[in-house]
């Protein structure tokens, strides 16, 4: 039988050579001609819009220009000074609506600089040179704890390195990297890039990374506080919003972080399970990741169903296109009213029509079915804060407390990345959130060791 | 309708688009290719004495660049022809009979003796060639066997040579001038005591391009050696139209035919020679960036523009630009500029506040009530240019005059008279005014 087609949820849909094709990386590298015609292409602007626009404040334009005068490994070391995990940044970032969106070229040509392709050829240089570009200073004789090995924990930790401080970092999961390692999709990050990425920046030294070490379960907060001098929180978001409609325990309905994690850790992707038809309920960038992946597993049919329009939709109108070129069907103002089975498996989904009055979503009295043979959940994922619910950190909207300089309601007590209130749930600001309680704890340590 | 036919020193061409001499005329399938591809001219590669000169084996070229390797200024070392004199003579006699419409300069070097160029004359006069130019530029390599530039920086040896070759052709004879000298007139006063029909202008450059910091040598280099070579290309056409412009308003020079050099790469470089008094022109790096193709755009764009200008014939624009270059000392100082930037062109790169805030008069804003605004203050605004010289959006900053009113940055009125320096009260040496 024709495996393409095959009802179900079922493995081998597609060729491993199909596979492999389909997972290639979404924006090749650029050669060093057309790193240097692109670099050309920067106007080196006074006060650039572009830097602005970087939650990191990279500098743009001097990395650019020094592409442009064949100092590539410069370039890298400008841009992994403000941010360490460039190399991932210059994958993930959505570009398009932070530095290349403030691109004065916008306004010359409707085409921005490159900058992201642009960084991604300095950070890999310096990455396949293997070049430690910074020296930890002397050690100051500091213990800081810190954890969660995602991007948020990663640039703490080197950061705090840097200052000579020895640091412990602590990763609930076998590997470290966060969302960089299971959460982005397969064809941003090729290659191992998270893997490769994170050995790069513990190689500064200064790091000891303890992997299967969970806060609540192997460790406490208390204990953290007792035997290090600071501590910063980089939790992520562990728990995944649920759509509170029958069916949902249905097999074949599932949380698309999950198998997303799966995909990334998975040597083999065509020996991964897909539905022919596929059914993805969420609007933002782990919706795309999935009904995009899954149609370049060989689901015949994905349909991505958001609740409002396109404009609400927090992935990108870049990501909202890819989905498309990629043969996803982009369905809007629709919920899920019910998932329906037969003999325990996911068959249909049922969506009232929706519109919007005074800002609240109504019924228009509307159903229509889906028939779907899996189904994935990617209506947002949420802090999971039971862990911590004895140890008096305060909480906003469900995430972590935490003021200007990422420091929580408890004394010593550091938080950034998705995990705390009022961020952008983005890499880059992560890396932001990781970098500026790194520097907080040392200004800290600084003032404790003086007082 | 447009005619571009060329007529210099009554040496007549479909239009007035010559290849230079230079390697893309060594021979005649070289030229015969040019012809075919609708160049009006040659001056064919300096023919020398026999034996030949020999050539380096290794690099002749060497390029700076710009964006996108967009080639912005070349130089070489190649010497002169390094082909037998007779394989020349021969090739010249039959392309020139294949292709009687184009002209066929042919460009000579020999030693400073008369003997010498009394015996290669006649040699070129029997090919049917249209003239000779007198190669008196070459900065590299024939200048240290005192031949090339070695004659062109020395006046008497411009007159003297001139001379005897005006003795012993009758064919025209164009004196083409090195810029490697500090005052280019008086190398064509000299050639036209001699009684040279025309100078061409300019010869190359010296220049070394670059520097191979690995080896620490010139870059490029001959067995890791490197000499000085001739600069051509775009970069030079500023010091060529500084120096057409120079000779075409020197009174000792007056009429006297000049072809015009340096850097010409499209029809407007062409055109903008000419307006300086340049009869025709003569291109090579373009070419040899190119190829030959490029004198289509020539010839369509300089028909184009004359059309639209209304000029039918290329005397109608040649030196119309002449009289409006001047000295310093004639420069009007009541006229009163200030920079304008149109801020729906305007795409907020910002370089013209950076540059204009930390190398000249601080006289654009960078913020307007808190946002990104770049604006012209005029009671600072000197009008330098400068700001128009970086921003990368053409016509997005331009010069306006004031023509009433005052002056913001000095305080005072606009003077509608003209005014220079030769009468102005700071200068020492003033003239009172009549």
């Amino acid at each position: 039988m024709d495996k393409a087609r095959a009802p179900g949820v079922v493995a081998g849909r597609l060729s491993g050579e199909e596979i492999a094709r389909n997972f290639a990386d979404l924006h090749p590298p650029l050669d060093a001609h057309e790193a240097r015609v692109e670099a050309d292409r920067c106007y080196f602007c006074f006060d650039a819009p572009c830097v602005t626009a970087c939650p990191t404040a990279i500098d743009i334009p001097l990395f650019i220009r020094q592409i442009q005068s064949a100092d590539v490994v410069g370039a890298g070391e400008t841009i992994l000074r403000q941010n360490i995990l460039g190399g991932t940044c210059a994958r993930v970032c959505p570009t398009e609506t932070l530095c290349e969106e403030a691109c004065v070229r916008n306004l010359a040509e409707e085409k921005p600089v490159a900058i992201g392709l642009l960084q991604r050829h300095a950070t890999d240089r310096v990455m396949a040179e293997g070049r430690q570009l910074f020296e930890r200073a002397a050690p100051s004789g500091r213990r800081v704890a810190v954890v969660g090995a995602g991007p948020a924990g990663l640039a703490c930790a080197h950061r705090l390195a840097l200052h000579g401080h020895a640091v412990t970092l602590f990763e609930a999961r076998p590997k470290a990297g966060g969302l960089n390692e299971y959460g982005i999709a397969a064809y941003k990050m090729v290659d191992d890039f998270a893997a490769r990425e994170v050995d790069y920046l513990l190689g500064v030294g200064g790091i000891e990374l303890r992997r299967g070490v969970a806060l609540g379960r192997e460790v406490t907060l208390e204990e953290l506080r007792r035997d290090h001098d600071a501590v910063f929180l980089g939790l992520g978001l562990g728990g995944t919003n649920a759509l509170g409609v029958a069916g949902e325990s249905l097999e074949g309905v599932q949380d698309a972080v999950d198998y997303i994690a799966a995909l990334r850790q998975s040597d083999d992707p065509s020996n991964l399970p897909v539905g022919r038809r596929v059914v993805v309920i969420g609007g933002g960038m782990t919706a795309i990741d999935i009904a995009v992946q899954t149609k370049r597993l060989g689901a015949e049919e994905v349909t991505l169903v958001y609740r409002r329009g396109r404009e609400q939709m927090k992935a990108s109108a870049y990501e909202q296109q890819l989905a498309q070129t990629s043969g996803v069907r982009l369905l809007t103002w629709a919920v899920p009213a019910e998932i329906r089975g037969e003999a325990g498996r996911v068959s249909e989904v049922v969506f009232d029509r929706v519109t919007e009055e005074d800002g609240r979503l109504v019924a228009l009295g509307e159903r229509f079915e889906l028939p779907a043979d899996q189904v994935f959940k990617a209506i947002g994922q949420s802090f999971l804060a039971e862990t911590l619910a004895e140890s008096g950190l305060a909480l906003s909207g469900g995430r972590l407390r935490v003021d200007a300089e990422r420091c929580t309601s408890l004394a010593g007590v550091w938080a950034g990345g998705d995990c705390v209130a009022g961020g952008q749930d983005l890499t880059v600001a992560a890396v932001e959130d990781g970098k500026q309680a790194a520097e907080a704890i040392h200004r800290a340590l600084g003032a404790a060791a003086a007082a | 309708m447009v005619d571009i036919r060329n007529d210099f020193l009554g040496i007549k061409s479909p239009n007035p688009f010559w290849l230079a001499s230079a390697p893309p005329t060594d021979r005649a399938v070289n030229v015969t290719r040019a012809f075919k591809a609708g160049w009006g001219g040659v001056v064919w590669k300096t023919l020398g004495e026999d034996p030949p000169i020999v050539n380096v084996n290794g690099p002749r070229y060497g390029a700076i660049h710009g964006a996108d390797r967009r080639l912005l200024g070349f130089n070489n070392i190649e010497l002169i022809s390094d082909r037998a004199l007779q394989a020349n003579l021969r090739e010249i006699k039959q392309v020139k009979r294949d292709w009687p419409d184009r002209a066929m300069v042919v460009s000579l070097m020999v030693p400073c003796e008369e003997a010498s160029w009394k015996a290669i004359l006649p040699l070129v006069e029997e090919t049917g060639a249209d003239g000779i130019e007198l190669n008196f530029g070459c900065p590299h390599g024939m200048s240290e066997r005192g031949m090339g530039a070695a004659v062109g920086q020395v006046p008497e040896y411009v007159e003297m040579v001139a001379r005897w070759c005006k003795q012993h052709t009758r064919m025209p004879v164009i004196v083409k001038l090195t810029p490697n000298i500090t005052d280019v007139r008086f190398a064509a006063r000299a050639a036209r005591r001699g009684g040279a029909d025309a100078v061409s202008l300019i010869n190359t450059v010296n220049s070394i391009m670059g520097v191979d910091l690995d080896l620490m040598a010139p870059a490029p280099h001959t067995d890791g050696k490197g000499t000085h070579g001739g600069y051509c290309g775009p970069a030079v056409k500023p010091i060529a139209l500084h120096m057409v412009a120079d000779i075409a308003r020197d009174p000792e020079c007056a009429g006297l035919p000049i072809s015009g050099i340096g850097g010409i790469a499209t029809w407007r470089d062409a055109a903008e020679f000419m307006a300086l008094g340049a009869g025709n022109v003569q291109v090579c790096t373009a070419a040899m960036t190119y190829g030959f193709k490029i004198v289509e755009e020539m010839t369509a764009g300089l028909k184009h523009w004359m059309a639209q200008q209304g000029y039918g014939r290329l005397e109608d624009f040649v030196g119309k630009a002449v009289p409006n270059v001047t000295d310093w000392q004639y420069l009007n100082l009541n006229y009163v500029v200030k920079a304008r930037i149109d801020q729906d062109l305007c795409i907020q790169c910002g370089r013209c506040h950076i540059v204009c805030e930390d190398t000249s008069h601080q006289a654009i804003t960078a913020t307007k009530d808190g946002r990104r605004w770049f604006e012209v203050k005029d009671e600072d605004c000197v009008g330098c240019n400068l700001c128009v010289s970086v921003c990368p959006v053409e016509d997005c900053i331009t010069m306006e005059r004031l023509t009433e009113g005052v002056d913001p940055r000095t305080g005072r009125p606009i003077d509608p008279a003209y005014a220079n320096w030769t009468t102005h009260p700071n200068n020492p040496m003033a003239k009172a005014a009549e």
